[in-house]
């Protein structure tokens, strides 16, 4: 299994860069994925990683963009914006969750 | 993943049938495209139309006659013959059915899902020929709609990108 080291800490990876081990996730490893992505983490999104996070521990899936909406009071419109091109995979990486599997 | 020379980078649907089997699955790619990044357009043309028009688009059903692939109870089920599909409510009791199905996987009902992918940065044309056949007007149409396009000026607007019927 694939592994990147990020501020020092040796993080399970799968070959996409998707952390196969969420117990080794942190903030500031959050803070580095997004950066790897071309983004610099604000409030808005901690939001959106916060629900996935809160989400994924109930559900065991990372949430669609129609929980995304109704559930976490996030519109489409605003994720598109803070994670562009691919906002639920990009917003799943940095908070430590697998790669979506829904196609909706 | 997102570095592949041969990663498509654009898609136009266009979306002809005008039944919930007909719409859905160019929505479903249409949405999914704008999921991974890929930049969309969606044509509606001929009854395809019905799905972004104001009036009729949350009312769009299954077809149960003519459909040769339609099974009752369930997708598993038998076969449902003409001419029990052809009895009143068959159709909306068929539409409620996959309805509940799709809400279990959260695929939005039509005029929510036109919404979202009008949110996600997806472009929806409607087709200038069935327009003008169906003698619509702005009005009739969902706001999403940018605006009513000819084959010629879609085509221009699909250069580049991969052309996709539905």
């Amino acid at each position: 299994m694939p592994q990147k080291i990020i501020n020092g800490a040796t993080l399970d990876v799968n070959d996409e860069g998707y952390l196969t081990n969420h117990a080794q996730w942190t903030r500031p490893i959050a803070a580095a994925l997004a950066q790897e992505l071309g983004i610099t983490l604000a409030d808005a999104h901690w939001k959106v990683i916060e629900f996935i996070d809160k989400d994924f521990k109930e559900k065991g899936v990372v949430p669609g963009m129609r929980r995304m909406n109704k559930i976490g009071g996030i519109p489409t419109k605003d994720l598109y914006a803070l994670f562009p091109d691919g906002p639920i995979k990009k917003a799943a990486k940095t908070a430590g969750y697998p790669k979506p599997a829904s196609c909706v | 993943m997102s570095d592949h020379p041969d990663k498509i980078k654009k898609v136009s649907i266009i979306v002809s049938r005008g039944s919930l089997e007909g719409v859905y699955p160019g929505l479903i790619m249409a949405n999914g495209a704008r999921m991974e990044g890929i930049d969309d357009s969606l044509f509606f043309t001929f009854l395809g139309l019905y799905a972004v028009l104001k009036k009729y688009m949350g009312h769009i059903k299954i077809a149960t006659v003519g459909n040769t692939a339609m099974r009752v109870p369930d997708a598993k089920g038998f076969p449902l013959p003409t001419f029990l599909g052809a009895l009143p409510g068959m159709s909306a009791f068929a539409t409620a059915m996959m309805n509940k199905e799709m809400a279990k996987l959260n695929i939005p009902p039509i005029p929510e899902f036109v919404e979202m992918i009008h949110d996600t940065g997806g472009k929806l044309y409607a087709c200038k020929a069935t327009v003008d056949m169906f003698h619509l007007t702005k009005e009739d149409f969902c706001p999403q709609i940018e605006r009513v396009l000819t084959v010629g000026e879609f085509y221009v607007l699909s250069a580049g990108g991969q052309i996709i019927f539905t």
